[in-house]
């Protein structure tokens, strides 16, 4: 009787479908409930897994709750590669999409920025930024451009994303307020940060990525004329968001 | 039959243990009997940051072994070629002493599962098996180790022993061996088997490399014995004492203590790594 691996599989994330037969204990009886230490394994590491990548959201809906959540998405969404450091991609729009928690509609953007601060956990290293590079005259100064650090994410929310993001990690955080905030993540030596971006500030540094830097602040001033350079410049380089320019890959 | 020019690179006689990033900074400084230090391979996989630069630290002070668990190469499917790939690069980076991977299947079409699934012993399935490794060594340009699973139930299609099975890899393509002893215990109490007659059977001189750890106790369906490989918890005195029984059979060998699960302080885990020393050192004194 030959079990084939679609077999075995197809049985693994089901726990009402049989077991497969041809499957036996040391006495040759058939294998009954030692299939589902297999079961159990696959979904229990990959709950882990989830626990690990998604701490924030975990904070904000409750251990309990997001364990009893996760089973469902593992099934429906099991890895696609053998890099578990990227397991969990499409967790923020399976919350986006799973009715019973539409009341809480910020919690895909909380998943992303969960998946944005562990993307910048293993970004590449980068040599830091020479900050003495802006010592320069206004008219030199806006024709530099600057490197965004591998590490560096930029994520836009129409939620309070880091009121959020402080009342999952800081005890005696307030209330979130009722606004969207933009966010940048930083990783200066090897911990991510987490930093709450002034108006304006995300498209900056956005249009940095094809703009020197003054046509960004022209980008970012017809975009939010409140836009603030020197706060926003002030912000970046103690973040450590730009790294020393990358040699062209020729 | 994979054949290099120069002798393969080989981990010292002594004792290593699982690495666990919260270990870093009390094992550099107070490291007892380790000499060497196993990784699993996808977790340096990233493109830098704490990962990388902890690795690089430890190369140091430590012999390494990388410890892949998710090339699939029991999986019917082919290899997956992006993660051989991906595999060169972390071994050219890291140049370890050793590299080893596992007798089990994870990856089936597009989806990794995570855990190590067991496969029939078969003709076929040993066919399938040995070009696997084949094509691992030869992507690599390194003799690869092969390690024995933790077993909870058999197939009824089987038709050689785990042990004739390894055998014929051994001899087939020239691959090594990493024995988990703790594995053995744990197969051969859950499918009715004599441990010690399980390591008679073995391939000793193709071991390059011997893994103890800790399993839980469940029962089965009868009420029959099953123990889980869980490696969260201490090595268990049978354990032990089928390690001794393998190393006087094998001489010495480099012995790796695994702990990933429910880790503990690094004085608990040293005390483990201090035990499979003393097995080391009554060895060589006897």
């Amino acid at each position: 009787m030959h079990v084939t691996q679609t077999e075995f599989r197809a049985a693994l994330l089901d726990a009402d479908a049989p077991v497969p037969s041809g499957l036996l204990d040391g006495a040759g009886a058939p294998a009954g409930r030692r299939y589902a230490v297999y079961r159990n394994n696959v979904v229990v590491s990959l709950i882990e897994a989830m626990k690990l990548a998604f701490p924030t959201v975990r904070a904000l809906l409750g251990p309990n709750n997001f364990d009893s959540l996760v089973p469902m998405y593992v099934r429906l969404h099991p890895p696609a590669s053998p890099l578990m450091m990227h397991y969990g991609v499409e967790f923020p729009e399976f919350l986006a999409g799973f009715e019973p928690l539409a009341h809480l509609g910020y919690l895909a953007d909380v998943a992303r920025l969960d998946l944005e601060i562990r993307a910048s956990y293993h970004a590449a290293d980068a040599l830091p930024f020479d900050p003495n590079t802006l010592q320069a005259t206004p008219e030199v100064l806006a024709q530099i451009r600057l490197t965004r650090a591998p590490s560096t994410r930029v994520l836009r929310s129409r939620w309070p994303l880091h009121d959020l993001w402080c009342r999952a990690t800081q005890p005696d955080a307030p209330q979130p307020r009722a606004v969207g905030q933009a966010v940048m993540i930083t990783r200066p030596a090897f911990d991510p940060a987490v930093h709450l971006l002034p108006t304006g500030a995300a498209t900056w540094i956005d249009a940095l990525m094809t703009q020197d830097v003054g046509t960004a602040i022209e980008t970012a001033t017809t975009a939010a004329p409140e836009f603030n350079f020197a706060t926003t410049l002030t912000l970046t380089l103690q973040a450590q968001t730009f790294c020393a320019p990358q040699k062209d890959p020729k | 039959m994979f054949d290099q020019s120069s002798p393969p690179r080989r981990l010292p006689n002594s004792v290593g243990v699982g690495y666990k990033p919260q270990h870093f900074n009390q094992m550099r400084e107070a490291p007892g009997p380790v000499e060497w230090i196993e990784v699993h391979a996808e977790n340096y996989m990233g493109d830098g940051g704490r990962p990388h630069a902890q690795l690089r630290a430890l190369s140091e002070d430590f012999a390494l072994s990388v410890h892949g668990v998710g090339l699939s190469i029991g999986g019917e499917t082919p290899l997956d070629r992006a993660h051989l790939t991906r595999l060169r690069t972390l071994l050219d980076r890291t140049n370890p002493a050793s590299f080893s991977e596992h007798l089990a299947w994870s990856t089936h079409g597009a989806e990794f599962l995570n855990d190590l699934l067991p496969l029939p012993y078969t003709a076929t399935t040993l066919t399938r098996v040995a070009d696997h490794i084949a094509q691992v060594q030869d992507t690599l340009g390194r003799q690869m180790l092969l390690e024995n699973p933790s077993s909870y139930l058999a197939f009824a299609e089987s038709t050689l022993s785990e042990t004739d099975f390894l055998a014929a890899l051994v001899h087939k393509t020239g691959c090594g061996l990493l024995l988990d002893v703790n594995n053995v215990f744990v197969s051969c109490t859950n499918l009715g088997l004599a441990p010690h007659a399980y390591i008679d059977a073995y391939p000793l001189e193709a071991v390059h490399e011997v893994h103890v750890g800790g399993h839980d106790e469940d029962s089965d369906d009868h009420g029959a014995p099953l123990l889980i490989d869980s490696h969260g918890a201490p090595v268990v005195d049978p354990v032990w004492a089928l390690l001794d029984y393998t190393l006087a059979r094998s001489g010495p060998k480099p012995v790796l203590v695994e702990w990933d699960t429910d880790v503990p302080d690094w004085p608990v885990l040293r005390v483990e790594a201090e035990r499979a020393a003393s097995a080391l050192a009554l060895l060589q004194a006897s």
